[in-house]
C-alpha cells in the first residue's frame, strides 16, 4: 500500500515536472534590447533615411525595432529579418547596395578608378625619370660616322647637356 | 520696411556685381586700369552693402518681426539673443546670404591687398569673385529671399510675397516656431560659419589659378600669392568639420561623431582635394613640376566648394541636414556645370605651357612621396563622391530598365543607401596608408632620396613602432586593424619627434641656444615645415581617438526600475530618479539621474536626458557623458515611462580613446595656425626660395 501511494506520488510529480518544462520551453524569453539593436543596426530606417535604425529616435522606428524583437521572439534568424525588411521596403533599407546588377559599379568604380590612377602615375614616374629617352630614343643618336651639320651640333650639344644633367 | 532696406540693398548688390564682373572685363581686354580700378571699386562696394542685408535679417530676427517668412521660421520669442543672431544661418535662405557676406568680406580684402607686382591678375580675380558672388545672390534674390512676408486676403488666405499682393494686408503671426532645436548647440553656432568661410576662401586660390591661366602667366607666381589664403581657407573648412563633429557627437545622441551622412561627406570632399593641393603645390614650388595636377586640383576643389553647398540646399539628397532643402538645384546644377567646363577649357588652352621639363630622380624622393599622397586623397574622395551620388545615380538609371525591359534586372531603379560600412571598408586602407606616408615622407630629401638612403633614415623609428605593437599584443590586444593603426601612429609620432629633435639639437650646436629655444627659433623660420609637422601629431592623435571608438566601441541597452542598473564592460550604471518637467523657453524636458560605477567604485552622477520642444514638434537627446582621457561613458535616455517615471531605458556606451579625437583637433589647428602665421618680411622670403631647387639638393632637403 505504501509503494502504491509513494509510485504515485512519484508518477504525479513526474507528470508535473515534465509539464512545467513544456511550459517553459515553449515560452521563448523575449529578445533583449541588445539582440534588437545588434539586427537594427544593420538596418537604415526606410523613412528617415541614412539613419541606422538602432538610433533613430522616430516613432516609426521604435515600432520597427518591436518588430524585429517580434521576429526575433518568434524564432526568426538575422538574415531572415533583413531579408524581410528588404522585401517589404526595399533595397535601401540596407547599410550596403547588394551587389546585384547595377550596384556593382558602386563596388567597382573605385577601385577601378585608384588602379587607373596608379597606372597614370607609374608611368608618369618612369617618363620623368628618363625623359630623354623619351623625347630621343637611343636609335636617333648620330653616329660618330654621321655627316655634321650645325643643326645637328646643336642637337648633340643638347643631348649631352641632358645627359650631364641627370 | 526694413526688409524693404534689405532687399534693396541685396539687389544693388547684385547690380554692383555684374557691373564690377564687366569692368574687370572690359579693363583687362582693352589693358584700361581706370576700369580696373572701378571694378575693383564696385567689389569694395559689395561688403559694406551686404553688411546692410545681413544686419537687416539680424535686426529682424532681434526684434520679433514674425511677419517675414524667415524670421517665423527660425527664431521665436522664447529664444535668447544670441540664438536669435546665429539664426541668420539657421536656415536657408539666411545662410545664403552669410555665404555672400562672408565671400564678399573675403574677395574685397583680397583686392586691398598689395597688387604692384602683379597687377594683371587683378581684374580676373575680380571677375571670378564677382561672378561667383553673383551667382549666390541670384540665389538670394530670385529663389530664396529671406526678405519675403507673409500676407493675409480679405478671405482670410495667408499668401507669401516680396511686395504687398492687391486686396490683402499685413499677416503677423503672434510667434515664430523657433530655430530647429538640433541647432541649438555651440558647435552648430560655430560650425556653420567655420565650414562657410572654408568654402568662400578656397574661392580665392581658384580666381587666381584662373586668373593664371587668363593671362598666361603659368609660372608659380600664383600659388606663391594664394599659398596663405588655401591654408587659411584649409584651417576654418578642418575647424567647420571638427566643430561639427563635436556637435554630432554632443547632440545628435547616438554615440559617434561622423555618420558617413552626404552632407559630411559634401564638406569632406573640398577638404580632401584642398589638402592633395596643399601638398602638391609644395612639389611644384620647390621642383616646378605638377602645374596642371595643381589647376585641376584646385578647379575641383572650387566646384566641390559649389557642389557641397548645393548637396545641402539642393534636397536632391536627403540626409538628417534635409532641413535645408529647397528647389534651387537645377541652378547649382548649371552653375557647376559652367565653371567646370569653362575652367577645363581654359586649362586645355595652357595645358601646353605648364609642361614641366623636370625630372624626377628616385621613387623614393619627397616628391613621388607627395605624389602617392595626391593619390591616396583622391582615391577617398572618389569613394566619398562615388557613395554619394550612386543613390540618384541608380535610382535615375531605372528608367533604362524601363524603357528596356531586357535590362530591368540591371536597371531597377531601386533606391539604394550607401551607408557608413560601404565608406568605412573602402577608405579605411587608405587613411592607413596615408599614414604610413606620413611616417615616411618627413624622412626623404626631394630630389634626390634612395632606397638606401630612406631605408637608413628610418629602419630605427620603424623598429621602435614594433616594438610599441609587440607591447600592445603582450598587454592583449588582438584586433589586428588596431595593432596596424597604433604601429603607424607609432610610427608618424618617432619620425616627426625624430625630426623635430634632430633640427633642435644641430641649431643647439650651431648657435648655442637650449633646446626649446633652438626649437622656438626653428618653427619660426619655417613655418610651413614645422606647422606641417605640428598638423602631422594632431592627426595620430586624432586617429588613435578614431581607433578607439571605431574598433572599441561596446555598447548596450536596456529597461530598468528606479534603484536598477546595467552593467557594460567596467561600468554599472544605477536609475536613481527620473524628473519630467515644463522650462521657460518652451521645453519639456525628461531628465534622469543616474549613478555610475566603474569596477564597483562610485565615480559620479550623470544626467541624460530628452529635451522636447513644443514649437517645433522636435525631440532633442542630451546624452550625459563621463568623460576622460581613457574613454567616454555616454549615457541615453531613450525612453521612460510617462506616468509612474519609475522604469527608464537606456542606451550606454563606451568610447575608449576618443577625447584623443577632440585633442588632436587642437594640435591641427594649432599646426595649421603656425603653418599660415605671416611671416614678418613676405618678400624676402619668396626671393629666397625662388633659388633653383636643384642648385643644392641639401638645401634643398633643409626646407
Amino acid at each position: 500500500m505504501l509503494i502504491k501511494k509513494n509510485l504515485f506520488a512519484i508518477i504525479f510529480t513526474l507528470l508535473f515536472a515534465l509539464l512545467v518544462v513544456g511550459v517553459v520551453a515553449a515560452q521563448q524569453p523575449t529578445p533583449s534590447d541588445d539582440q534588437v539593436n545588434a539586427i537594427a543596426k544593420q538596418l537604415y530606417c526606410p523613412v528617415c533615411e541614412n539613419i541606422p535604425l538602432d538610433v533613430c529616435p522616430t516613432t516609426a522606428c521604435a515600432q520597427w525595432r518591436e518588430l524585429i524583437r517580434q521576429k526575433l521572439a518568434d524564432g526568426w534568424g538575422e538574415q531572415q529579418i533583413k531579408d524581410y525588411f528588404v522585401q517589404q521596403y526595399g533595397a535601401r533599407v540596407l547599410g550596403t547596395p547588394p551587389p546585384k546588377g547595377i550596384n556593382w559599379l558602386v563596388y567597382l568604380v573605385p577601385p577601378v578608378a585608384i588602379l587607373a590612377g596608379i597606372y597614370v602615375l607609374y608611368h608618369a614616374f618612369r617618363s620623368w625619370r628618363h625623359p630623354a629617352q623619351q623625347v630621343n630614343p637611343p636609335s636617333s643618336i648620330p653616329g660618330p660616322s654621321a655627316e655634321v651639320d650645325p643643326a645637328q651640333d646643336e642637337y648633340i650639344k643638347r643631348l649631352e647637356d641632358e645627359v650631364h644633367k641627370r | 520696411m526694413l526688409a524693404n532696406l534689405g532687399y534693396g540693398t541685396l539687389i544693388i548688390t547684385f547690380l554692383v556685381s555684374i557691373y564690377g564682373a564687366v569692368a574687370a572685363y572690359i579693363g583687362a581686354r582693352k589693358n584700361q586700369p581706370s576700369w580696373v580700378d572701378s571694378a575693383r571699386n564696385a567689389m569694395l562696394l559689395t561688403f559694406p552693402l551686404l553688411t546692410i542685408t545681413a544686419l537687416s535679417i539680424i535686426y529682424l530676427l532681434i526684434s520679433g518681426h514674425y511677419e517675414v517668412q524667415y524670421v517665423t521660421e527660425v527664431s521665436s520669442s522664447s529664444m535668447p539673443i544670441y540664438l536669435r543672431v546665429t539664426a541668420l544661418w539657421g536656415g536657408q535662405a539666411g545662410s545664403l546670404i552669410f555665404w555672400s557676406w562672408l565671400m564678399s568680406a573675403f574677395a574685397s580684402a583680397v583686392t586691398l591687398r598689395k597688387w604692384d607686382r602683379d597687377r594683371e591678375f587683378l581684374p580676373w580675380v575680380i571677375l571670378i569673385s564677382l561672378v561667383t558672388l553673383a551667382f549666390f545672390l541670384i540665389l538670394s534674390i530670385f529663389v530664396e529671399n529671406p526678405f519675403v512676408s507673409f500676407w493675409q486676403s480679405a478671405t482670410g488666405n495667408i499668401t507669401t510675397a516680396m511686395f504687398q499682393p492687391a486686396g490683402t494686408t499685413l499677416y503677423l503671426p503672434q510667434d515664430g516656431n523657433g530655430l530647429n532645436p538640433l541647432l541649438r548647440h555651440p558647435g552648430m553656432i560655430f560650425h556653420p560659419p567655420m565650414l562657410y568661410l572654408g568654402f568662400v576662401s578656397f574661392v580665392i586660390p581658384y580666381a587666381f589659378a584662373m586668373a593664371a591661366l587668363i593671362t598666361g602667366r603659368t609660372d608659380d607666381r600664383w600659388i606663391r600669392i594664394t599659398r596663405r589664403w588655401t591654408l587659411v581657407a584649409w584651417l576654418f573648412l578642418s575647424l567647420g568639420l571638427l566643430l561639427g563633429g563635436r556637435w554630432a557627437y554632443d547632440v545628435l545622441g547616438w554615440g559617434g561623431y561622423w555618420g558617413w551622412d552626404p552632407v559630411e561627406i559634401a564638406a569632406f570632399m573640398p577638404w580632401l582635394t584642398g589638402t592633395a593641393f596643399l601638398h602638391s603645390v609644395i612639389i611644384q614650388e620647390k621642383r616646378g613640376m605638377l602645374k596642371q595636377w595643381n589647376m585641376l586640383l584646385i578647379i575641383l576643389t572650387y566646384d566641390l566648394v559649389i557642389f557641397g553647398t548645393f548637396l545641402t540646399r539642393s534636397g536632391v539628397l536627403s540626409s538628417v541636414h534635409a532641413f535645408a532643402q529647397s528647389a534651387i538645384g537645377p541652378l547649382f546644377f548649371a552653375f557647376i556645370g559652367l565653371t567646370f567646363v569653362a575652367s577645363l577649357s581654359l586649362l586645355s588652352r595652357r595645358w601646353n605651357d605648364l609642361k614641366s621639363g623636370v625630372q624626377m630622380t628616385s621613387w623614393f624622393s619627397r616628391e613621388a612621396l607627395f605624389l602617392l599622397n595626391n593619390l591616396l586623397f583622391v582615391g577617398i574622395f572618389v569613394v566619398c563622391f562615388w557613395g554619394v551620388i550612386f543613390p540618384v545615380i541608380s535610382e535615375a538609371l531605372g528608367i533604362v530598365g524601363q524603357k528596356m525591359p531586357a535590362l530591368a534586372g540591371v536597371f531597377t531603379g531601386q533606391k539604394v543607401t550607401v551607408g557608413p560600412p560601404y565608406y568605412e571598408r573602402a577608405t579605411g586602407p587608405l587613411f592607413a596608408g596615408l599614414l604610413l606616408l606620413m611616417g615616411i615622407a618627413p624622412l626623404s630629401a626631394w630630389n634626390y632620396s634612395t632606397r638606401k638612403t630612406l631605408g637608413n633614415a628610418i629602419w630605427k623609428p620603424s623598429v621602435a613602432s614594433l616594438v610599441v605593437v609587440a607591447v600592445l599584443w603582450i598587454t592583449g590586444t588582438r584586433s589586428w586593424p588596431a595593432l596596424v593603426g597604433f604601429g603607424l601612429c607609432a610610427l608618424v609620432t618617432f619620425v616627426t619627434l625624430y625630426e623635430f629633435w634632430r633640427a633642435a639639437w644641430a641649431r643647439h650646436k650651431t648657435h648655442e641656444e637650449n633646446l626649446l629655444q633652438a626649437l622656438w627659433n626653428l618653427a619660426g623660420k619655417n613655418r610651413r615645415r614645422y606647422g606641417g609637422y605640428i598638423i602631422h601629431l594632431g592627426v595620430v592623435l586624432m586617429a588613435l581617438g578614431i581607433i578607439g571608438i571605431e574598433l572599441f566601441q561596446t555598447e548596450t541597452q536596456g529597461t530598468i526600475p528606479q534603484g536598477g542598473h546595467i552593467s557594460l564592460g567596467q561600468y554599472t550604471v544605477q536609475f536613481d530618479s527620473l524628473s519630467v518637467f515644463d522650462t521657460a523657453d518652451g521645453r519639456n524636458v525628461a531628465r534622469a539621474v543616474v549613478s555610475v560605477y566603474k569596477n564597483g567604485k562610485y565615480v559620479g552622477e550623470l544626467h541624460p536626458r530628452r529635451d522636447y520642444y513644443y514649437e517645433s514638434q522636435q525631440p532633442m537627446t542630451i546624452a550625459g557623458v563621463r568623460s576622460n582621457m581613457e574613454d567616454d561613458l555616454y549615457v541615453i535616455l531613450v525612453d521612460w515611462q510617462p506616468l509612474s517615471t519609475t522604469g527608464a531605458t537606456f542606451k550606454i556606451y563606451h568610447n575608449p580613446l576618443v577625447n584623443w579625437l577632440w585633442l588632436g583637433g587642437f594640435v591641427f589647428i594649432l599646426g595649421t595656425l603656425v603653418a599660415a602665421w605671416p611671416d614678418k618680411e613676405p618678400e624676402m622670403v619668396v626671393l629666397r626660395k625662388a633659388v633653383p631647387a636643384t642648385i643644392n639638393p641639401r638645401l634643398d632637403h633643409v626646407d
